[in-house]
């Protein structure tokens, strides 16, 4: 199994490891539900060592990335500024969502899911091949993630690296800056304030051990999953994939249909008709929503109406929520039905996210 | 992790314990609770409710997964744990504290069949080679 630089730290931590996509990695470190409330009310720490830094370099970066990706790179004009983007297949179907950085106009860098990096890889080579022969594409596994969220993330953050608070304190949303042998992004996967942090990964240890000692608690996958779900954020592999069209999947906002630019998927996903949508789910019944459990509207009674894509229990509203793919004609408000097991359990349609920032952002059925 | 000498188990990881009146107590082991993570919801069985031997009878979901509970003997359901409804964590604070429900052996002789906590520890050890 793969590990990442922090793996005897986790265990020396008491992490309970799973197998994740072929890595071992901590799903949490006693608490799953501690681990979460941590992060919405004061800082946590996750290893995401095992997603994939790719470097993009050459004169042709940009131009290579307007085909490659379906969101618009030129929307990247300030160095160190972020981009939320799916590429797809010509099918119009998601291989895998990821995020962009502009370093400078012959370099920017990529982070792709770690399920997702070996076929990231070979499908961005194949395209370079084709489309920009000159062009570097790196793997930077020499490179440690490690993601710190929550309302006291970046204070916690600044008291270990020193000078950082200069240098990042005015960074905005989905802004990165190198300082010293740390990328710094503000950006995150939990709908809470904080920094992804690159850096080499030789010295992980010591600065996990650092953050830990300011007071920031080690956070396991378990916790990220309900964080991100609770966040409204999209989970490759279970809320779209290479067969789900990403205008069905939530991700409309992130697909760049406005501009003359051709990327690939585009002329599928123009000729393709929507015909469902993500929205989400508040258990109004006791028990927990699962992905592909079955939801039927009160109107139709229609077994194949929908499927939950994301289900699970939500700490900060203390019920059980989801993200659904149903027809277009479901809206917030309405109330469904979800099969679990032989019974049908009510849920309230909800506009996500559940949660942001600490708060609550759904009226919760009583 | 201590397994309790005055219990009975199964493959399937669940606790009984003969009471004096005659009933028995069930739950899941420290082992499956460990397992499954932090609890979040239990569904029990109705009282009155006839059990066959290892019918699914109890649903216990953690943040993780929902994991079935089957009965280790047959028998009449005679009550549940009213506690676990508002709070399921009980389970995680102490497995062999948090009862799931109570039934009326069919044959009380059927827990005779059941593991001891040593056939239970060699169980819990061979799954984790």
């Amino acid at each position: 199994m793969k590990t990442t630089a922090l793996n005897q730290t986790h265990r020396d931590m008491t992490a309970k490891m799973v197998d994740f996509g072929g890595w071992d990695m901590p799903l949490h470190y006693g608490s799953q539900l501690d681990e979460h409330h941590k992060v919405r009310s004061d800082a946590g720490m996750f290893d995401v060592s095992h997603m994939l830094a790719v470097d993009i370099e050459g004169q042709d970066a940009r131009a290579f990335l307007r085909r490659l990706v379906a969101n618009n790179v030129d929307k990247l004009t300030q160095p160190g500024k972020a981009l939320y983007s799916c590429m797809l297949n010509p099918q119009g179907g998601v291989i895998d969502d990821l995020i962009i950085y502009f370093l400078t106009e012959s370099h920017f860098r990529m982070v792709v899911n770690a399920g997702t990096a070996d076929k990231d890889m070979a499908w961005m080579q194949a395209q370079r091949d084709e489309l920009a022969p000159g062009l570097s594409i790196t793997p930077r596994r020499d490179l440690a993630m490690i993601a710190v969220q929550g309302p006291n993330a970046r204070a916690k953050v600044w008291h270990v690296i020193p000078g950082a608070q200069d240098e990042t304190e005015q960074l905005k949303l989905f802004q990165a800056k190198l300082v010293d042998k740390y990328f710094i992004a503000r950006t995150g996967y939990t709908g809470e304030d904080g920094f992804e942090i690159m850096l080499p990964s030789t010295d992980a240890v010591a600065f996990w051990n650092a953050l830990f000692a300011a007071g920031v608690a080690p956070a396991g996958l378990g916790a990220r999953d309900t964080l991100r779900l609770e966040a409204g954020m999209n989970l490759y592999g279970q809320d779209m994939d290479e067969t789900t069209n990403p205008l069905e999947s939530g991700l409309g906002w992130t697909v760049d249909l406005k501009s003359d630019r051709d990327f690939i998927g585009k002329n599928t996903l123009l000729e393709s008709p929507v015909k469902k949508q993500l929205i989400g789910l508040v258990l109004i019944d006791r028990g927990v929503l699962r992905s592909h459990q079955k939801i039927s509207a009160e109107r139709t009674r229609n077994e194949d109406e929908g499927e939950i894509t994301s289900g699970g229990f939500s700490p900060t509203l203390n019920k059980s929520i989801a993200l659904a793919r149903v027809p277009l004609n479901v809206s917030p408000g309405d109330e469904v039905q979800v099969a679990v097991r032989d019974n049908a359990l009510r849920a309230t349609v909800v506009k996500y996210p559940f949660v942001r920032n600490g708060k609550i952002l759904v009226d919760l059925p009583s | 992790m201590s397994i309790p000498n005055n219990l009975k188990y199964t493959k399937s990881h669940e606790w009984v314990r003969l009471e004096g009146d005659g009933t028995a107590t069930v739950g899941i082991s420290q082992h499956a609770q460990e397992l499954l993570g932090d609890m979040v919801f239990v569904e029990t069985p109705a009282v009155g409710r006839k059990l066959k031997q290892s019918e699914e009878c109890a649903v216990v979901e953690s943040v993780k997964a929902a994991a079935d509970v089957y009965a280790p003997i047959a028998g009449e359901v005679t009550a549940v744990n009213p506690e676990l409804e508002s709070a399921p964590e009980k389970i995680n604070q102490d497995a062999y504290e948090a009862w799931l429900f109570k039934l009326k052996p069919d044959n009380a002789s059927d827990l005779d069949k059941l593991l001891d906590a040593t056939a239970y520890q060699n169980i819990i050890e061979s799954e984790d080679h």
